[in-house]
């Protein structure tokens, strides 16, 4: 398939009330409500959603994996950004 | 010398009449879509396609479910066990899918028709009807948006798809008649509450119709001589065929199980 009639979208579905939409994969369509309608017929067959977004995947922009160490790396020495250091009282129970 | 058959005998009552020919739709129709299984345009109308077909297996066997409760008979006697002459299918069903645009045409035509049929029936003083279209319907809603969407694509399109669609719908329109006719059991039920009067949603399909065209900028056929005969068993040469394929495990083990 071309991609100038039938562009590509990212899918993100929403499987439950509370929980964030998320990526599910991309499907080929000419607009919005038949993408809609697609992702909806690929990705939803096994009850996965409750709702459905889709996306143009030209309108995401990315970074650049060049950038992976520049961007990611400065954090793995900043242990003390993860709140593992508190003594959680058993009466909290699970967090 | 008498010939052997497998075929079983249907007692059928106005009920179990009016069930079959509900129940034969959705399993000529969802057999047809099925064939467009690995074959459609793209993968996503492949998967489409073949979700609309489960929804109307589904259908047709809840629908053979309570025709069989009836008159002593299964679903798989009922689907598998009768001849063309016994199907009362509606023609239209039964229609070769011919190109994309064709099989599109063919699925606005029927279900802008089944989906209002569906909301009226739910109000059935049957309750099993009743449940079975209120299921039906939240499914035949989708097929209607779904098919709908791409007759308005493909008509107002290229002049190619424009084309093909505006042919389809030629080819479809002759057998729409056959969607509002009512005979005498059918009446009978029509009386009693139990089906919906499907001449009474004429009006309605006729406009929804209209509004789907005219944004697909497709000409509405002329309404020429209409075929008629499926709901009496008198079908066109195509439905044989499909029953050869669909019923020869039956038939050769007939009541064989997984």
């Amino acid at each position: 398939m071309t991609e100038a009639p039938t562009p590509l979208w990212e899918v993100f579905v929403r499987s439950r009330n509370g929980l964030a939409h998320k990526h599910a994969g991309s499907v080929h369509a000419a607009d919005a409500q038949m993408a809609l309608q697609a992702a909806r017929d690929v990705y939803t067959r096994r009850g996965e959603g409750l709702s459905v977004w889709v996306v143009p995947s030209s309108a995401i922009t990315a970074s650049d994996p060049a950038d992976r160490e520049m961007l990611f790396e400065p954090t793995g020495s900043k242990i003390y950004r993860h709140p593992t250091f508190y003594e959680v009282p058993d009466e909290v129970g699970h967090m | 010398m008498p010939v052997a058959t497998t075929s079983v005998t249907v007692d059928e009552t106005p009920l179990v009449l009016h069930l079959l020919r509900r129940a034969d739709d959705a399993l000529i129709l969802g057999h047809r879509l099925s064939e467009w299984t690995g074959n459609a345009p793209t993968l996503e109308e492949d998967l489409a396609l073949a979700n609309i077909a489960l929804d109307l297996i589904g259908q047709a066997r809840a629908l053979y479910d309570h025709a069989g409760a009836q008159c002593g008979l299964d679903e798989d006697q009922l689907a598998y066990r009768r001849d063309a002459r016994q199907y009362r299918n509606l023609l239209i069903a039964e229609q070769p899918n011919g190109d994309f645009a064709c099989t599109i045409a063919r699925q606005v035509l029927y279900a802008a028709f089944i989906d209002p049929y569906w909301r009226a029936a739910m109000s059935s003083t049957d309750a099993t009807i009743a449940a079975i279209a209120a299921k039906a319907e939240k499914e035949t809603a989708y097929h209607l948006r779904h098919s709908a969407e791409w007759l308005i694509r493909l008509g107002d399109g290229t002049e190619e798809s424009h084309r093909r669609a505006q042919a389809g719908l030629e080819e479809m329109w002759p057998f729409t008649g056959e969607f509002f006719e009512v005979d005498a059991p059918d009446q009978a039920l029509i009386d009693a509450g139990i089906i919906p009067d499907p001449a009474e949603l004429h009006d309605g399909w006729s406009s929804r119709i209209d509004a789907i065209l005219a944004r697909a900028t497709l000409a509405r056929p002329r309404d020429g001589w209409m075929q008629t005969g499926g709901r009496s068993g008198r079908h066109s040469e195509h439905l044989g065929h499909i029953l050869a394929e669909l019923q020869y495990l039956q038939r050769s083990h007939p009541g064989a199980k997984w």
